[in-house]
């Protein structure tokens, strides 16, 4: 291979158009990629080829093939900045494969840091590859639909409708089921059971703090979290205050970018992270609190995404310096509202966007053990994804699943009688997998219940309890394969 | 300096002279199945080179094969067209050992990694080659067994590698290294027949090929069933981490400690840069600036090591220690550990790049030794690194460089050799664990006279008639090293433009 092979079209893509620079041409200095930030080539010279992010890679437990590891996907960005491979399906699939999920960063002793990497490529992707068609449009389409909350209640009340309709169950009994293609099913599979009364509940603007306030928080509401976990958002308002904060969540909050960011899609980013820190501009808040993980390790991003911006430089790093997981800011007070027990045996799952991407996994942990009867088990082989990965488990739902079934194996091996993560993403999709019923909660949700003095895990485990519909109990053999045969 | 004897360079096969063709393609994808073949050039260039990057060849193919059968046909159809194979494991050895060759093919072991079977009772388990070192520790974790071999890079290293370089580490001071502890093979040898080597007692009758199997650095065939022996968990674990003013002050403690009749678990060394490396990679609690720090473990039985683990410390005040810390718990052993593991690894966070080594010298001469590796360092103006397995007088010099600066690499390669060979010149041997690889074939005359080589090309060929498993690893050929095999020559792979450096 030389440098002279290396000659690939440029994307024409108009809804993937950039609007932060024309993008020049490749094989200018940068191989296959253009000059806007293509992987550094000291942050790809820090990796010393050792293999110890190996093990921890979701994609390189599933096939065991260097160009699907870190290391090899790092080995990849340094023949693309030399130019020495083509800028093709080959080259592309071999990071459209990555979940992000930064399982690498936490293992690499030479501290290599990934995650800058891969969020260099992915926007260089986009600019300069051309998808199949089928592809282009499955990613516009929910790109249309998630990070926008009102298109996605419509979508909603249609879908509550269609699984009480009956069409669905028609649509399970026959073959048809099976000719949808993948990506469908993975949609129609992952979609959260609505609850049409809590599609309409929104966040008060202002929450006042029960009893002294100790700090004055803003919120973010999350755009599929508002939609569809609103009681998430409830609760986390409701424990906030109850330890002394005052909650300002402002309307006019939007998507804050996190899914955008992930596929690559930076300019429609970094319009949503500079539209987000407006909204807060006029909240005067000692903190900003996000309880989804994918949300939060964007917002704490913003810095280092508008670095170029000297309109916003400054003030999303600001802004990123605020930002909290709703579990770090209850770890930092000392706990004044009272505790009721909560009885019962609690996985936690490590979200990878909280652990990986946060290094946020003592502070959750250790709000739920401020809760009296619970006892809180870690899950075997807690480092590596659940498959859920934003929009990973939509765009590429055949490694998706699998990984979704083994970690429910994990899950399994603990044998609780519930689960807790921080992130909805890893809730669907532990629970698309999950072959009975098993309560699952945001840790705040398990927190407020405790300070309100019910007990969720006992309602759960009583007859008529809180159980899943029929539908949702899945044909999926719980166990996969054959151990250690991914 | 030695010359080849006749009879070597007889033993030599000529290079094989087998492509990979579009039929051998084909067939190979009908013996794997499609998904376990790799023949796009980006993928196959990610399997040019393992953990020792300054060699890189780009194989033809590479084949990821499932189970035993699949080796066995792959390395028949290798055998038939006379195609030059070489095995991979997690490519994390540092001798270039599965630096794969010129058009030639790489069977990746990484999809065999089951755990076929655990027999508790007579502590034994059976494995495919690909799952890691410590992967079958946590397998049988339950049980309270675990496999003793631990290498530093045991989270990610598979037990066929392990085999193929016979592996050590920190605790292979008192346990042994992994030969002491695989019972039996599968294996399949060079043209493709499936045969078991050893057996599940420890000591088979008849001469035993497995052990010539273990430390041949996949030169022999490829291993793809291992019944590993497993040991229980000790009744108890003390560690202490002894800080000293000076190299000799910690080597004399060593040979005391040693001298007193104790077996530790292990003893591991390491120095100022070495514990910089690795404070900021993990903060293991070790001292910074501290010029060298003795790790001391010791396992067995608790009256015993309670005793014992008093006349450790006892010694290292004798040797004038400045700091004693004492693991007070299993999470703060496991820091300790933590921190001395990631040592190379995290030796990117001090220099851009860096050359391991991998010598031994009698444990008497640690503290001179360790004087003179200062000395060539200052010379060369390059600065070394030691983390070493000093119980058993294991060096690990890591000589520091950076490669975007013209020459230096060449300068630090030089230096890395200098010091193994010094290593020699002590009394020691080019390699502890890491093996020969493709990085010291030509440094073998230094250890081995003409009647040594002679007898491992014998054995080689008796294997391998055709040359064809890992051709171009261990042993020094002319075409490798030239007619009178010396350490200070480019290699000639090099200068053909076939390999590369970075
Ligand atoms: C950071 C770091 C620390 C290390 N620390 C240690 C240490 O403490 N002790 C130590 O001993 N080593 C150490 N090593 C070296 C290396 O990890 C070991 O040599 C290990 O055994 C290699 O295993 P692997 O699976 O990566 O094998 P590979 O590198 O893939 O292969 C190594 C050799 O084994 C052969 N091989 C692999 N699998 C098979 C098979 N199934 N059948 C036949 N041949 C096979 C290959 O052809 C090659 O010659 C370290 C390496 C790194 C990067
Ligand atoms: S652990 Fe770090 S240095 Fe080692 S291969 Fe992975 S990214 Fe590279
Ligand atoms: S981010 Fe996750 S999937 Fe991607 S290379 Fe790292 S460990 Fe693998």
């Amino acid at each position: 291979m030389t440098a002279g092979e290396t000659g690939h079209e440029t994307s024409r893509d108009e809804d993937l158009r950039l609007t932060v620079a024309p993008p020049p041409a490749g094989g200018d200095g940068a191989g296959l990629f253009d000059l806007h930030h293509p992987p550094s080539a000291e942050l790809i010279s820090d990796c010393v080829h050792c293999g110890f992010c190996l093990p921890t890679c979701p994609t390189y437990a599933l096939w065991g093939e260097e160009m699907d590891s870190p290391r090899g996907r790092i080995y990849l960005m340094k023949l693309g900045r030399e130019g020495a491979v083509a800028l093709d399906d080959t080259y592309v699939q071999h990071f459209d494969a990555c979940l992000g999920c930064m399982a690498c960063v936490t293992a690499c002793p030479s501290g290599v840091q990934y995650d800058k990497l891969i969020e260099a490529v992915r926007p260089q992707l986009e600019r300069h590859h051309r998808r199949e068609r089928h592809d282009r449009l499955f990613r516009a389409a929910v790109f249309a639909l998630f990070p926008h909350p009102g298109r996605l209640r419509v979508a909603a009340v249609l879908g509550a409708a269609y699984q009480r309709s009956g069409a669905r169950r028609l649509l399970h009994r026959g073959r048809l089921w099976s000719l949808l293609p993948d990506r469908l099913q993975a949609v129609e599979e992952l979609m959260p059971p609505a609850r049409l009364r809590r599609l309409a509940a929104r966040t008060p603007e202002v929450t006042p703090a029960v009893g002294t306030r100790r700090r004055r928080v803003g919120f973010l509401t999350g755009c599929v979290q508002r939609v569809f976990f609103a009681d998430v958002n409830a609760a986390t308002v409701r424990v906030l205050a109850a330890e002394g904060c005052e909650v300002v969540a402002p309307r006019a909050q939007r998507c804050c970018g996190a899914l955008s960011e992930h596929a690559g899609r930076e300019p429609e980013a970094l319009a949503r992270a500079r539209r987000l820190i407006d909204v807060f501009a006029a909240t005067d808040v000692d903190a900003i609190v996000a309880n989804v993980a994918g949300c939060g390790s964007t917002l704490k991003e913003y810095g280092r995404l508008l670095r170029d911006d000297p309109a916003y430089a400054e003030r999303a790093a600001d802004f990123s310096a605020k930002v909290r997981d709703v579990s770090e800011l209850l770890a930092e007070l000392e706990p004044v509202a009272p505790r009721h027990p909560v009885e019962g045996r609690l996985a936690y799952h490590d979200a990878c966007h909280l652990g990986h991407a946060q290094g946020v996994r003592a502070q959750p942990r250790a709000v739920l053990r401020t809760i009296p009867g619970l006892q809180v088990t870690d899950i075997p082989e807690a480092e590596i994804c659940c498959g859920s990965a934003g929009i990973y488990n939509l765009v590429q739902p055949g490694p998706a699943g699998e990984l979704g079934r083994r970690k429910v194996e994990k899950v399994l091996s603990v044998a609780p009688d519930a689960l807790a993560t921080a992130n909805p993403g890893c809730l669907l999709q532990i629970r698309r997998y999950w072959p009975g019923d098993l309560p699952m909660f945001h840790p705040v949700e398990l927190l407020d219940a405790s300070i309100r003095g019910v007990d969720p895990i006992a309602a759960a485990r009583a007859p008529g309890g809180r159980r899943r519909p029929p539908w949702l109990r899945r044909r999926h053999e719980a166990r996969t394969a054959e151990p250690g045969r991914f | 300096m030695t010359t080849y004897a006749g009879e070597y360079l007889d033993l030599l096969p000529e290079p094989p002279a087998g492509r990979v063709t579009a039929a051998f393609r084909a067939d190979v994808a009908r013996a794997v199945g499609p998904g376990g073949l790799i023949t796009e050039p980006a993928q196959l260039r990610t399997y040019e080179c393992d953990g020792l990057t300054g060699y890189r060849v780009t194989p033809a193919l590479v084949v990821l094969p499932a189970t035993t059968e699949e080796v066995a046909a792959v390395v028949r159809l290798c055998a038939r067209d006379g195609v030059p194979f070489v095995a991979r494991g997690a490519g994390t050895g540092l001798s270039g050992g599965a630096l794969p060759v010129a058009d030639g093919i790489v069977i990746g072991l990484a999809r065999m990694r089951a755990v076929l079977s655990v027999d508790v009772d007579d502590q034994r388990a059976v494995v495919q080659p690909g799952v890691t070192n410590a992967g079958i520790s946590a397998a049988v974790a339950p049980h309270d067994l675990y496999f003793a071999p631990d290498p530093s890079s045991q989270v990610v290293c598979t037990i066929g590698g392990n085999v193929a370089e016979n592996s050590g580490g920190a605790h292979c001071l008192k346990y042994g290294f992994t030969t002491n502890h695989v019972l039996a093979l599968t294996f399949v040898t060079a043209d493709g027949d499936v045969v078991q080597l050893g057996g599940d007692a420890p000591d088979p009758v008849g001469p035993d090929l497995r052990a010539v199997v273990l430390g041949s650095e996949g030169t022999l065939g490829v291993v793809t069933e291992i019944t590993v022996r497993l040991l229980r968990r000790p009744e108890a674990v003390r560690t202490l981490v002894a800080d000293f003013a000076d190299a000799e002050d910690a080597g004399n403690a060593v040979s005391d400690i040693v001298a007193a009749g104790i077996v530790p678990a292990a003893v591991e060394m390491l120095d100022e840069l070495a514990i910089d490396a690795c404070e900021r990679a993990v903060q293991a609690g070790y001292t910074p600036g501290c010029p060298a720090a003795l790790v001391v473990e010791l396992d067995g039985v608790a009256a015993e090591v309670e005793d014992e683990f008093e006349r450790v410390q006892e010694i290292c005040r004798r040797n004038r220690t400045t700091h004693v810390r004492i693991a007070a718990d299993p999470e703060e052993r496991a820091r300790v550990w933590k921190g001395r593991k990631a040592a190379f690894a995290a030796m990117g966070r001090i220099s851009p790049d860096y050359f391991v080594q991998d010598g031994v010298i009698p444990r008497t001469r640690l503290g001179s030794t360790l004087t003179r590796i200062r000395q060539m360092s200052e010379q060369a103006g390059l600065r070394v690194a030691n983390v070493f397995h000093a119980g058993d007088g294991n060096l690990h010099p890591l000589v520091l460089y950076d490669g975007a600066v013209p020459g230096e690499a060449e300068r630090a390669e030089h230096l890395a050799t200098a010091i193994v060979e010094l290593c020699v010149e002590q009394g020691g041997s080019i390699t502890g664990e890491h093996g020969v690889g493709s990085d010291k074939a030509c440094s073998m005359p230094k250890m081995f006279g003409p009647d040594d080589l002679t007898v491992m090309a014998r054995v080689r060929a008796a294997f391998d008639p055709q040359g064809i498993c890992n051709p171009g690893k261990v042993l020094p050929t002319p075409r490798l090293c030239g007619e009178r095999p010396g350490p200070h020559r480019p290699h000639p792979l090099e200068a053909a433009g076939v390999i590369e450096r970075l």
